[in-house]
């Protein structure tokens, strides 16, 4: 059974040691990074203002840009660690093992997929290519 | 599997107080947040397809379903942030455990009152929606 009140004890080496540190420190990353991305996105602004408009608006300084790519990296290595925590506390041989490289996995494509979008993406170029006119590109 | 459901039943019967509900919710509301930030990097990396696809993907945030969906994400995201603070003092002062009713009433109380001011803002912008 794995009910327990109090916090995860500090693992003795390896990896888990490693992840214990890291969900601490990112935790407390995320907590001004994420918390600031809701407020900025939901109690500021609100969806009813976020579009495609909105977010070429943002990302025309490399502030925002710079600001998503590292709330996207800690919240992505953040939440699939635990999952991982969480896999090992229910699941045994080759169900974890399972989970583990599935989250792994998705983590990384997510990663990958997120980053490219934050840093490369043009308003104009994006916009052009969808309508079916490519000859603004680069 | 197995494993789960008698965790499940054990949720159920256990008494375990402050600390087992602090435990409890904290995996839930990661879990939660997890699962929507998965859904969410999808949808942004959609903008790369231009305007028109992602404006209607972002309309679909604005149905009633999702206003709801954003006050509780909004609270998971607050109370895991409240409690992982919680959790990492208590990791650094151990001596703190002494008390730990006390840091988990504390950490639900600002919880609650953080809570209202953005309850009411994200009422006002649903309501701000449509006139």
């Amino acid at each position: 059974m794995s009910l327990s009140s109090g916090p995860r004890p500090l693992p003795p080496g390896g990896f888990d040691r490693f992840a214990w540190f890291f969900m601490r420190i990112s935790g407390l990353a995320l907590l001004f990074l994420a918390l600031g991305h809701l407020t900025v996105m939901h109690l500021v602004n609100s969806i009813d203002t976020v579009d495609y408009a909105f977010v070429a608006a943002r990302y025309a300084t490399p502030f925002w840009r710079t600001y998503d790519g590292l709330l996207l990296m800690l919240a992505l290595l953040h939440g699939f660690n635990g999952l991982r925590v969480i896999a090992q506390d229910y699941l045994s041989g080759g169900k974890r093992l399972a989970v583990q490289w599935v989250a792994g996995f998705l983590c990384l494509a997510l990663m990958m997929a997120g980053l490219y979008i934050v840093f490369t993406f043009q308003p104009e170029a994006a916009a052009a290519l969808s309508a079916g006119d490519p000859g603004v590109l680069p | 599997m197995k494993k789960l459901l008698s965790e499940v039943n054990d949720i159920v019967r256990y008494r375990g107080g402050s600390g087992h509900w602090s435990y409890l919710l904290h995996r839930l509301t990661g879990l939660g947040v997890l699962l929507f930030l998965c859904v969410h990097i999808i949808d942004t990396a959609l903008i790369g397809w231009g305007p028109e696809l992602f404006n209607k993907v972002i309309a679909i945030y604005r149905h009633p379903f999702f206003r709801v969906s954003e006050i509780f994400l909004f609270g998971a995201v607050l109370y895991h942030s409240l409690n992982g603070v919680r959790i990492t003092l208590i990791d650094l002062w151990p001596g703190a455990t002494r008390r730990h009713r006390l840091w988990a009433h504390l950490t639900w109380g600002i919880f609650v009152v953080a809570m209202i001011p953005v309850v009411i803002i994200m009422l006002h912008h649903w309501k701000a929606s449509h006139p």
